[in-house]
C-alpha cells in the first residue's frame, strides 16, 4: 500500500472540488449547438406563403428508416396549396423512427423538408410523436422564405437560456417551438400557447396504418 | 428549575432532543456527501429541491416512506423485518453516553457513565448483528455473501480498533469519556498517540463499512450487499444506521484524540466548547466523504491481510509502548 499515492489522490480530489463544473443545468440552461444541427423537421413555405412540398414522395423513398409517409394530392384553383400541380395531402413523419440523418433534405427537389435544430420532443405516447402536417408545416407568419438557419432571427432551438456565448436564439422576435408535442410561441422569455396557423389547432395525428 | 424535574422526564426530554438533532445531522451528512462527491467529480449534485438542494433530504424521506416495502418469499419474515431496527437501535444507543461539552454541573450528555468508552464499544459492536441478520434472513445469495463479509470484516477490525483505543485509556487512566477529554486539556492525544490515531481512523472507516472498506455492500460484486433485498423505509433505516455510525465514530475520534470540546477559550464556556466539538466532528465527516471520493475499494483478501497482518500488530506495538511509558513515567 503506497501511502504517498493515497495522499496524492486526496490532493487531487480536493483540488477538483474548486474546479469549474462540467454540468450544464439542463432544462434551464442549454448548451449551444451548431446552427444547422439536425433536429426536428419542418416543412417550409415560399415567400408568398405557398407550401414548397409538391408531394413527390422522394423523401419517403430516400428515408433509410422508413419514417416518412407522403400521400400526394392535386391542387385545384379553389384549393391551392403549392405553386405546382400537386401538393402533400398527407405528410407524416414518425419521429421515433427517424434517425435525423437529413437524407430527406437532400432528396427534396424543392427544399421543402428541412431539419431544424429543435431537439426536445419527448412525449408520453408514441402516437403523439407521429408528426403530421399540422405540426410540421411552418406557420405562414413565422418562417416564410428562408431556411430555418438563415432566418433573420435565427432558429430558436429551445425555450431556455442558452449556455455559453454563441446562441442561435433571438428572444426579441418570438418563435415557434415544440414542447411536449404542443407548438408554443415564446417571446422575450414568456411562453404563449398556440396561435393556430391556418385555423387548424394542434391535434393528435391518427395512428398510421401499415406502411406502404 | 431543571433539578425539579423527575429524572426519567429529564432523560426522556434530553433523548428526544438528541434524537432529533442526530437524525437531522444524518440527513444533512447524506446531502453533504452527495454534494461533496459531486463537486469532486466536477458535477454539482442535487440542486433542484430548495435553494442549493437543501430540501433534498426531505424529498428523499418522502420517497423512502412511500416506496413499497417488499419481503422476498424466501426470507425469514420476522428476522428480515427486525434487522433494520436492530441496526438503527444499536447505532442510536451509543449517543446515550457521548458527551458533547462540559457544563457547570458535568458533561452535556444524556448519561455520564464512568465506563462510557466500554459502553460505546459494546453497543457499536452489536451493530454487526443488524447487518449479518439482514443478509442471512434475506434468503438470497448476495445479501448472504455481504453479511458473511460484514461479520469477518467487523471482527477483524474491531480488534485493532479496540487496541488503538486502549492506548488512550491507559494514558488518560480513565474509561469515562468526559474524563478522557479532561485529560487532554493540555495536550491532545493525537500527539502522543499519533500511531493509535492513524489506526483508529482506518479501522473506523472499516467498522462503518465505508469506502474503501465497503466490501459489505460492494456494488460491483454484490449488487448492494446485505441490503440488496430491502426497499422503502427498511432500506432507509439501514441508511440511517450507516450514517449515524459514521457520526458516532467521528464523535469518538474527536473525544479520544482531538481533545473533544477543548480549544482556545473553551474552559468555562460550554457553548464555545460545543462549537469546537461540532467543528471537529464535521472535519471528520468531511474526511470520510473525501476518502470515498478518492480511494477505490480494496480486494477482500487484501482487506483481511491488512487488518490482521498490519493493523493488529501495529496496534499491539502501540499499546505495548504506551503501557511501558505510562508504567515508567506517569
Amino acid at each position: 500500500m503506497n501511502i504517498i499515492a493515497i495522499f496524492k489522490g486526496l490532493a487531487t480530489t480536493f483540488g477538483y472540488m474548486f474546479r469549474r463544473k462540467a454540468t450544464i443545468d439542463y432544462p434551464f440552461v442549454k448548451r449551444a449547438h451548431a446552427p444547422r444541427f439536425h433536429g426536428l423537421h419542418e416543412l417550409r413555405r415560399y415567400d408568398d406563403g405557398m407550401e414548397r412540398c409538391i408531394g413527390c414522395e422522394l423523401c419517403q423513398i430516400a428515408c433509410p428508416a422508413n419514417a416518412i409517409t407522403v400521400v400526394g394530392g392535386e391542387n385545384t384553383p379553389e384549393d391551392r396549396h403549392s405553386p405546382g400541380e400537386r401538393y402533400a395531402f398527407r405528410y407524416e413523419i414518425d419521429e421515433l423512427r427517424c434517425i435525423f440523418c437529413g437524407m430527406c433534405e437532400e432528396a427534396c427537389p424543392t427544399d421543402a423538408i428541412t431539419l431544424t435544430p429543435r431537439f426536445e420532443m419527448s412525449n408520453y405516447t408514441r402516437s403523439s410523436l407521429i408528426y403530421d402536417k399540422s405540426k410540421l408545416l411552418v406557420p405562414a407568419e413565422y418562417g416564410v422564405g428562408e431556411a430555418p438557419h438563415e432566418r433573420p432571427g435565427g432558429i430558436p432551438a429551445d425555450l431556455g437560456e442558452v449556455a455559453r456565448t454563441k446562441s442561435t436564439m433571438n428572444p426579441e422576435r418570438g418563435y415557434l417551438a415544440t414542447w411536449r408535442g404542443i407548438d408554443i410561441l415564446t417571446s422575450k422569455g414568456k411562453t404563449y400557447m398556440p396561435t393556430p396557423a391556418g385555423g387548424e389547432l394542434v391535434r393528435e395525428p391518427e395512428r398510421l396504418k401499415g406502411g406502404e | 428549575m431543571i433539578d425539579a424535574l423527575p429524572l426519567w422526564l429529564l432523560v426522556a426530554i434530553k433523548s428526544l432532543v438528541l434524537l432529533i438533532i442526530v437524525i437531522t445531522l444524518f440527513a444533512y451528512t447524506m446531502l453533504a456527501e452527495r454534494k461533496v462527491l459531486a463537486y469532486m467529480q466536477l458535477r454539482v449534485g442535487p440542486n433542484k429541491v430548495g435553494p442549493w438542494g437543501l430540501l433534498q433530504p426531505a424529498a428523499d424521506a418522502v420517497k423512502m416512506i412511500f416506496k413499497e416495502d417488499l419481503t422476498p418469499s424466501t426470507a425469514d419474515p420476522l428476522i428480515y423485518r427486525l434487522a433494520p431496527f436492530i441496526a438503527v437501535f444499536t447505532a442510536l444507543l451509543a449517543y446515550a453516553v457521548i458527551p458533547f461539552s462540559q457544563g457547570e454541573h458535568g458533561p452535556w450528555s444524556i448519561a455520564n457513565v464512568n465506563a462510557g468508552i466500554l459502553f460505546v464499544f459494546a453497543i457499536t459492536s452489536m451493530g454487526v448483528y443488524g447487518i449479518s441478520l439482514a443478509g442471512w434472513a434475506s434468503g438470497s445469495k448476495y445479501p448472504l455473501l455481504g453479511s458473511v463479509r460484514a461479520t469477518a470484516q467487523m471482527i477483524s477490525y474491531e480488534l485493532a480498533m479496540t487496541m488503538s483505543v486502549i492506548g488512550v485509556i491507559l494514558q488518560a487512566s480513565t474509561t469515562s469519556l468526559s474524563g478522557i477529554v479532561e485529560a487532554q486539556s493540555r495536550l491532545w492525544f493525537i500527539v502522543p498517540q499519533c500511531l493509535g490515531f492513524l489506526i483508529y481512523i482506518i479501522t473506523a472507516v472499516a467498522e462503518t463499512n465505508r469506502v474503501p472498506f465497503d466490501l459489505v455492500e460492494a456494488e460491483s460484486e454484490l449488487v448492494a450487499g446485505f441490503h440488496t433485498e430491502y426497499s422503502g423505509l427498511r432500506f432507509g433505516l439501514f441508511f440511517i444506521a450507516e450514517y449515524i455510525n459514521m457520526i458516532t465514530v467521528s464523535c469518538l475520534a474527536t473525544l479520544l484524540f482531538l481533545g473533544g470540546w477543548n480549544g482556545p477559550g473553551a474552559a468555562g464556556h460550554p457553548l464555545l466548547g460545543l462549537l469546537y466539538f461540532v467543528i471537529k466532528v464535521f472535519a471528520f465527516l468531511f474526511f470520510y466523504i473525501w476518502l470515498r471520493g478518492t480511494l477505490p475499494r480494496l480486494r477482500y483478501d487484501r482487506l483481511m491481510a491488512f487488518g490482521w497482518k498490519v493493523l493488529l500488530p501495529l496496534a499491539t506495538l502501540n499499546l505495548l509502548v504506551t503501557a511501558i511509558v505510562v508504567a515508567l513515567w506517569y
